[in-house]
């Protein structure tokens, strides 16, 4: 044994360890906010470059496991890093890195102008340390009970930053939140006892060889039980609706974090727990149907919406869906689409929001029945948006539009009808993406300001009834009349202020960056298609992780 | 994270009758209090469903023996991994309660209430459908037109 045996399988609880560290030495320097920025920066620096490290050696040598505190196998808690956990913290870690550069940019710029600061940066730094700690640990549990651990790290964080600032909105959003999250948390539980009860174990080497030997009515119980418990922390249809009611209120680099990672942590459990332990799934048809339902009822969400916040959050959900679409069709190329949607939908999704919270800025609005002009007013912004938004809806070539081939010609391979129907909801979804988020392009960035309030004229009054008069009430022109003259002056004065004040350079440098980020994923997307497939095959064979966490000696 | 004895697997074949039926108790009146309106309600029927998880993991935990890891035979001590798990679990319900609590005192604080309220967005969106059912040129007071128009084309009285 030489040292980089050794050596190796030691950096795998670093990502969960780091930004736990990084939290206290944050919340020990809570009067400098330069040490805090400081601090933060290098352990998600150090994260990523272990994250990377980890994704070679995984490549290379095969599952990396260690088990903590050096206890005999297979006592003990394990974590294991495989071709996908690594992954998913390599493109976890850069997120996470990018956006607190954002939120930080965000953090100085308030303080400059001494105007109320959205992320209060002394709880800000080390919970979201807390938050990266809890994804990682989720993403390398080798142990149901220690995923369940990573989940409620992860979730206690994103409770506090989700309230971050106690203001009524965020409040309501947050109570909603917290309760589904303890409700799923609740069901993860009762799921854990029943594994426990009939395995006698927790670990997801052992459950995987212990579940095939179970009565098939018990293991669907358990994986039903799991399924659900993870399904409402994906948002899958459905359990997504409290996903566009809860993530649009809360500071946009937190909005931008949650909407890239935390469900996508769901997906991996379901990733994990559907091809590691229920291999022969008889849910196939149940998971393809949740699939189609959360694209196509996600999607039809975003279209009615006239929010930016709420469509995208609605697209959120919606793709969602095709990653259940690449799980549920339990073929490798399934998976391997699955995997690669689930990296590119996170970098992607982090970018618009965060372009969603820069556009919040310039404007002081996200509704797009008031905006107008972005493009004349920030052209850098516009282009951002554009490339972001056609990259979701996946026009060739970018990332998104690969991801898709990937998934649809994993269904037609598969060849059932359920699948040939998928592939249809999976192209509709896809096209009413680029119709909603063209809507937000035309509307929002294209059309002059003049036109705004004018072009949805009816939406407009009612926007404005939410707030001070009932429309209904109301002979429509005298309500319609205030709203176009409120608007147009407060417009205006947004005009005459950008030109003072542009928007912060590191804010918008995060926001390049993470949609470069996205734009890589597209130019790296041969190797790293290649990457996720030999993942996929990994994980349809079983065999690799569990003979690496238990080695045929160790088993009983 | 661990394996069982032989004997303790089979012990669990067997659950304690009286704890499953606390176990349903505390949940079902958990649920019923979380379906609640009032935040403190729900905060109080997430107590009982993480109470009442607690007494299920009793029951996994098998039959009940001496204090884990006293004298070397497995058989006769509790299996300890079920209490580890449940301590665990336990600490996470206590945070998150503090939390909710905490959370109802600003939402009673913000609305002199602690009611969940409505959702403003779904509230303009349900506004938004129904004016969407009558259209905004629509004139209850005028007679409809439809007919007339396809019947006797040539006299019609003047519409807007």
């Amino acid at each position: 044994m030489n040292l980089t045996d050794v050596a190796v399988p030691n950096l795998v609880p670093l990502p969960v360890l780091l930004p736990l560290l990084g939290a206290a030495l944050t919340l020990a320097f809570r009067r400098s906010p330069r040490l805090q920025r400081g601090v933060s920066i290098a352990v998600l620096a150090a994260v990523v470059a272990v994250a990377g490290a980890l994704v070679w050696q995984t490549d290379v040598n095969g599952p990396q496991v260690l088990w903590l505190g050096a206890w005999q196998e297979p006592l003990g808690i394990s974590l294991v890093a495989d071709r996908l956990s690594a992954l998913m913290l390599l493109v976890s870690g850069i997120v996470t890195l990018l956006v607190l550069v954002f939120a930080i940019g965000q953090g100085q710029a308030d303080s400059d102008d001494e105007s109320e600061s959205e992320t209060p940066l002394t709880i800000f730094h080390p919970t979201y340390l807390v938050l990266s700690a809890g994804v990682a640990n989720a993403f390398l549990a080798g142990d149901l009970f220690n995923l369940f651990v990573g989940f409620e790290i992860l979730l206690f964080s994103s409770y506090v930053l989700i309230t971050l600032g106690g203001s009524a909105a965020r409040i309501h959003a947050g109570t909603t939140y917290v309760v589904v999250s303890l409700l799923s948390s609740a069901l993860f539980l009762v799921a854990i006892a029943a594994a426990y009860a009939a395995t006698g174990t927790v670990n997801l080497a052992q459950l995987a060889i212990r579940i095939g030997d179970l009565a098939p009515g018990v293991a669907l119980v358990l994986q039903l039980s799991l399924l659900t418990a993870f399904a409402i922390k994906a948002a899958v249809f459905p359990m997504s609706a409290w996903l566009p009611d809860s993530y649009p209120t809360a500071p946009a680099p937190v909005t931008a974090v949650f909407a890239g990672l935390l469900t996508k942590v769901g997906v991996y459990a379901i990733i994990r727990t559907q091809t590691l332990l229920f291999p022969d799934s008889p849910l196939q048809g149940l998971l393809m149907w949740a699939a189609l339902l959360t694209m196509v009822i996600g999607i039809l969400g975003a279209v009615s919406q006239s929010g930016l916040k709420r469509i995208l959050s609605f697209t959120l959900v919606s793709h969602i869906g095709y990653m259940i679409f690449g799980i549920a069709l339990a073929t490798p190329e399934g998976t391997a689409g699955a995997i690669f949607y689930v990296a590119h939908h996170i970098t992607i999704q982090t970018a618009l929001f965060l372009i969603t919270g820069l556009v919040e800025r310039l404007a002081g609005t996200t509704s797009l029945d008031r905006l107008g002009g972005l493009a004349v007013a920030s052209p850098v912004l516009a282009t951002l948006f554009f490339v972001s938004a056609m990259n979701l809806s996946g026009i060739p070539p970018l990332s998104g539009f690969l991801a898709k081939v990937g998934l649809l010609n994993a269904g037609i391979e598969l060849g059932t009808p359920l699948a040939w129907l998928l592939v249809v909801g999976g192209i509709v979804t896809s096209l009413l993406t680029l119709y909603a988020l063209t809507k937000v392009w035309s509307q929002a960035f294209w059309r002059t300001l003049a036109d705004a309030p004018r072009s949805t004229e009816t939406a407009a009054a009612i926007e404005a009834g939410t707030l001070d008069v009932e429309p209904s009430a109301d002979p429509a022109g005298t309500v319609l009349v205030d709203t176009v003259r409120v608007d147009t002056v407060r417009v205006d004065t947004v005009r005459v202020d950008t030109g003072s004040r542009a928007l912060p350079r590191t804010m918008l440098g995060a926001t390049a960056a993470m949609t470069v980020v996205g734009l890589l994923i597209t130019v790296v997307a041969g190797p790293l298609f290649a990457y996720t497939q030999r993942a996929a095959t990994d994980l349809m064979s079983r065999d690799p992780y569990i003979t690496s966490v238990l080695p045929v000696e160790v088993r009983r | 994270m661990t394996t069982l004895a032989p004997a303790l697997i089979e012990s669990t074949l067997q659950p304690n009758i009286t704890l499953v039926l606390v176990t349903v108790g505390l949940v079902a009146a958990g649920t019923a209090l979380a379906l609640d309106r009032s935040l403190v309600r729900v905060l109080l029927g997430m107590v009982l469903i993480g109470n009442g998880i607690a007494v299920l993991y009793l029951v996994i935990s098998g039959r009940a023996g001496r204090a884990p890891f006293v004298g070397e035979d497995p058989a006769a001590i509790s299996d300890p991994l079920p209490q580890a798990m449940v301590l665990t679990a336990i600490v996470i319900s206590l945070a998150t309660i503090g939390f909710l609590l905490a959370l109802s005192y600003r939402l009673w604080q913000i609305s002199g209430t602690d009611d969940v309220p409505d959702d403003a967005e779904d509230a303009r969106i349900q506004r938004l459908a129904l004016e969407d059912q009558t259209s905004s040129t629509y004139d209850p007071s005028e007679e409809s037109t439809t007919t007339s128009d396809e019947l006797a084309d040539g006299d019609r009285s003047p519409r807007r």
